[in-house]
């Protein structure tokens, strides 16, 4: 089996260490005997579609997030809203969550365009929200850290990752965490995510094979690093917060 | 006369709080402070050859002990402050300790360590006559903000510059070289920078921060990189590039954890230089620290013997020994930047396979986030550690960064408890062997605690 990552701006969205998802969802693979390729795609080149299983999309600083916007403005969004629509699993953490949805609206200036593939929009906020987060889901509890001050605010086609049990969630009022829309997961989760909540991880890989394998199931892992990891990070929730 | 009651105010609080053995607080500057809202301004007038700044996110200690020791060659009474997050206050207090209760200042220079966030305040109300600037990194972002943010706070204090300041500034580095745009008339600028083939790394780091042209967003290209993105770089659209630096290290020779050799070529004789700490980064610190010495016109053997004088006693990296020729190697971590370097350092010194003890805590000193070790290249160790001990209150984050960047699970062993894993991680050690121990800020302090409970004489650390 093999499967195909796109890494979207892997060069300007990759400041809160989101690339440590990355670097988990190829090594669960490996050492299943999966192939991972991971196909870094940065401003100007171009996308196909149909080539990729999953995409990751990590958080930047505001003048790259504007880069980036501007990249997506064209054909390259429309293009992966289609990914989107047609079951591609897509992951967007921070910045790369609120560009997965309508559009940012800054304190001054423009809206900045996102591609509408979660029906979700973001404002800018005076309260920043740091520290360690607990997150309930249908997949199992998560555990994170969160860092920012846009509020998000789900629209009725999508439905919150999970209940924010310690944080401040989407934005500080209605206690959910990030989105999902058919395979499109956004989420504020820092941490990296993926590497202390393994189950989550896996469950992305799953549906990326599944959509071109069918049917799949994914051999046991040895998890006691990775799980004791989600324990001290939740006891430091608790501790900090 | 405001400022003359606050100065013996403060100073009284002072030298009643270090009789009952509470030295160091910043209370004193606090209250003194409160009486006299401009005292800082007031305090450092009254030193007679003014002040000097040292900002930057990595290696500003150790810039700014190097300035310090060459000052101290040329037989000057300098001043120094701690750094630490109140950091007017603290100043504030460092220069009561050395003035006369009268407001007479016993030293002769003041050289201050800021914070690149307190860069701004700091700047204003002491007014230096340099300002030295090392290098923009990424660094605690929950805690400073992000880097553009910081860079558009520095460019405005570069604007307020009163002529006859006197700016030294890292020409490798493109947020740094980027402020000499914003220098007004009357306000000098001074490059420094490596040039060394040898020392290039065949790519960017993964930890890079700055790939974008900070003037028209465009991509740099990099004919040299060194350290992350700092190197020679030119955008490829607009006209913003490296500027020619007037001071130059070359032909470095990095010889393990030991020393440095480098020459240092100036607008006048090139200088032979020999430096008692190692690493490529501690030759951007050492070239920094000449390059503000020579331009107030010290003369260049203060710097040679200032430099090669300097000891890691309070630096990034200090060697304890211990019985049987055995030996602990402390380096603080506190960023990718930092971490990769020190990473670099390890795996390139003569050691085959390392011991490594890793000890990551995420109180606020530490930055509260520990995503930053997903930005540090641990790759570089799969296949080089024979064993990594794992501490602090993040012990388990680390083991999972270890064993995903290829480090086998078995050779990993997770202990919060710090004196717990430091104890079994020397035990561990056979004779003649080093154990490599990086710390972030607060297990540092931990960790030196511990060691001295342990009977561990320890040279006085301060961040």
């Amino acid at each position: 089996m093999k499967i195909e990552i796109a890494f979207l701006y892997n060069d300007l969205m990759n400041i809160y260490g989101d690339r440590g998802n990355v670097i988990t969802l190829t090594r669960r693979c490996e050492w299943r005997g999966i192939e991972a390729k991971v196909t870094p795609l940065t401003v100007g080149d171009k996308l196909d579609p149909d080539k990729y299983d999953l995409y990751f999309f990590g958080g930047g600083q505001d003048r790259e997030q504007y880069t980036v916007a501007d990249d997506l403005k064209g054909e390259k969004g429309r293009l992966l809203k289609q990914a989107a629509t047609e079951g591609a699993v897509i992951l967007g953490i921070c910045g790369g969550y609120q560009l997965l949805g309508h559009y940012y609206r800054p304190f001054e200036g423009p809206d900045l365009p996102g591609i509408g593939a979660l029906d979700i929009h973001t404002i800018a906020g005076h309260q920043r929200y740091i520290g360690n987060v607990v997150v309930e889901t249908a997949f199992g509890t998560l555990v994170a850290f969160e860092n920012h001050s846009g509020k998000t605010y789900l629209g009725s086609q999508a439905h919150p990752l999970g209940k924010s049990v310690i944080g401040g969630g989407n934005n500080g009022e209605d206690s959910t965490e990030g989105a999902i829309q058919q395979n499109v997961f956004g989420c504020y989760l820092h941490g990296s995510l993926l590497p202390k909540n393994p189950h989550f991880a896996d469950h992305l890989l799953k549906l990326a094979l599944q959509r071109r394998y069918g049917a799949v199931e994914l051999s046991p892992l040895d998890n006691k690093l990775e799980e004791a990891a989600h324990h001290s990070a939740m006891q430091r929730a608790r501790e900090t917060r | 006369m405001k400022q003359t009651f606050a100065i013996a105010t403060g100073k009284a609080l002072l030298i009643l709080l270090q009789r009952t053995g509470r030295g160091g607080t910043a209370l004193p500057g606090l209250i003194a402070q409160r009486l006299d809202p401009h005292i800082l301004t007031g305090l450092t007038a009254r030193l007679p050859s003014g002040s000097a700044v040292v900002t930057g996110t990595n290696g500003k200690t150790t810039t700014t002990r190097l300035f310090s020791t060459i000052l101290q060659q040329a037989g000057l009474k300098v001043v120094n402050n701690r750094s630490g997050s109140n950091l007017i206050r603290g100043l504030t207090s460092t220069l009561l300790d050395q003035a006369t209760f009268s407001g007479k200042l016993v030293a002769d220079v003041g050289l201050f360590e800021v914070d690149e966030a307190a860069f701004p305040q700091a700047i204003a109300e002491i007014g230096p006559r340099l300002i030295l600037v090392n290098n923009l990194f990424r660094d605690q972002l929950d805690r400073y903000g992000e880097i553009d943010t910081i860079r558009k706070r520095w460019v405005a204090s570069v604007q307020k510059l009163g002529v006859g300041t006197t700016l030294v500034l890292n020409a490798d580095d493109p947020s740094v070289a980027y402020l000499a745009r914003f220098a007004p008339t009357g306000v000098r600028t001074v490059f420094f920078g490596l040039d060394d083939p040898a020392q290039t790394l065949s790519e960017l780091p993964h930890a890079v921060d700055a790939t974008k042209c900070v003037v028209c967003g465009s991509p740099l290209r990099y004919s040299a990189v060194y350290i992350s993105h700092m190197g020679h770089y030119q955008c490829t659209n607009c006209d913003f590039k490296r500027p020619e630096p007037d001071y130059l290290a070359q032909n470095i020779l990095l010889q393990g954890t030991s020393t440095t050799q480098f020459t240092l070529t100036t607008p006048a004789e090139p200088l032979p230089l020999s430096l008692g700490v190692p690493g490529l980064y501690n030759v951007y610190n050492a070239t920094g620290a000449a390059a503000a010495a020579l331009t107030l016109g010290l003369a260049p053997e203060n710097v040679r013997l200032g430099l090669a004088e300097f000891k890691a006693a309070f630096g990034r990296i200090e060697r304890v020994a211990l019985a049987e020729d055995k030996a602990l190697l402390l380096a603080l971590v506190k960023n990718p930047v930092g971490f990769n370097e020190v990473l670099r350092m390890l795996t390139t010194s003569a050691e085959p396979k390392l011991k490594l003890l890793i000890i990551i805590n995420d109180l606020i000193a530490d930055g509260r986030d520990v995503s930053w070790l997903w930005d540090v290249d641990f790759e570089v160790l799969a296949g080089k550690v024979e064993q990594v001990f794992t501490g602090g209150l993040r012990a388990a984050d680390m083991a999972v960064r270890l064993k995903y960047a290829g480090v086998a699970s078995s050779l990993i062993r997770v202990e919060e408890d710090i004196a717990t894993v430091l104890k079994e991680a020397t035990e561990h050690l056979l004779p003649g062997e080093t154990l490599y121990v990086t710390p972030t800020y607060t297990a540092m302090l931990q960790t030196r605690q511990i060691l001295q409970k342990m009977g561990m004489v320890l040279p006085f650390w301060e961040e």
